[in-house]
């Protein structure tokens, strides 16, 4: 797998092996990190503060329970629920937690809407936190050093290199989020959709939409 | 910037590239809940550990940040970390 955001895997290899992983004979040799974390778990795990079918359920949890599926169900709600759209405009964590939705990483969600005016990006420039439970876990790209220092100072030109066109005459907002706050956009609802049910509709709902690098 | 203008949409929803950056995810949660930290002490260990190495993977700073939260915790040290370490990938 590429990895275009990241120059350095931090190998200290004397022989260049290249990233080509494509020998079953010879997997990959033990990278540092790789060793670094088996250490932290085995010393956690010796003193007793590491359970490891505790960490099997989080691990699982992370895949069969967060992803983006979350936040498409939120947005179809609130495209088909003014009141429902009112409460999560209003009280995020609590609206989405309706629907089943909280946890680490979501205990204060603020959800952001797009309308034909305004066009919202969320970013987070320290550590690139990521609302968890209603998007599941970031992508790379999320993650660079380049979209964390460009989606607040050149988000338009950002956005178009990556296929979005924001209109002049549409506001675009960042949203940075802090310690606190995890944000999530609502973006507009397509048109020529009004037959459509909610879960029609959330399957027309990206993750990229819910970022705000996509409309 | 290299590697700006190509930013990779990766729509495909593997979010680790290896099993360890899960592992080290997993962990740096276990930890907290564990020990009754707030989430915050993790993540200004990583804000730190990322903005020292801004180019650094991601997950190899958050694994830096994982082990600084422990030792800022007194649960462990340098050396016996150190020793932990497996000299093959360990089945996980």
């Amino acid at each position: 797998m590429t990895d275009v955001g990241s120059p350095s895997h931090g190998h200290d290899h004397g022989h260049d092996h290249g990233h080509d992983h494509g020998d079953p004979h010879r997997p990959e040799p033990l990278a540092p990190v790789e060793a670094r974390v088996a250490a932290i778990e085995a010393v956690l795990t010796e003193r007793g503060l590491l359970d490891r079918d505790a960490l099997d359920e989080i691990m699982a949890h992370f895949e069969d329970d967060l992803s983006p599926l979350n936040g498409a169900k939120v947005v179809a709600r609130a495209w088909t629920d003014p009141d429902y759209r009112a409460r999560l405009l209003s009280h995020g964590t609590e609206a989405i937690a309706e629907l089943g939705f909280s946890g680490p990483e979501g205990d204060h969600m603020v959800v952001v809407e797009n309308t034909p005016t305004v066009h919202n990006l969320v970013v987070c420039t320290l550590c690139s936190c990521y609302p968890w439970p209603v998007l599941g876990l970031p992508p790379r790209w999320y993650k660079s050093p380049e979209y964390r220092s460009r989606a607040v100072r050149e988000p338009r030109a950002l956005l178009a290199e990556m296929g979005t066109d924001v209109p002049t005459d549409v506001e675009l907002r960042v949203w940075d989020s802090s310690a606190e706050v995890r944000y999530l956009v609502l973006p507009e609802r397509p048109t020529g959709t009004d037959d459509l049910s909610e879960a029609e509709l959330a399957a027309l709902v990206t993750r990229d939409a819910m970022i705000g690098v996509a409309r | 910037m290299a590697g700006a203008a190509a930013l990779p949409r990766d729509n495909g929803e593997i979010a680790f590239a290896a099993p360890w950056e899960g592992r080290a995810v997993a962990l740096a949660l276990a930890l907290v809940e564990r020990l009754g930290l707030s989430w915050d002490e993790f993540r200004q260990q990583l804000i730190a550990a990322i903005s020292e190495m801004p180019e650094r993977p991601y997950y190899e700073s958050w694994a830096v940040a994982l082990e600084r939260l422990m030792l800022a915790q007194h649960l462990t040290t340098r050396e016996e970390l150190d020793r932990a370490e497996p000299t093959e990938r360990p089945v996980l």
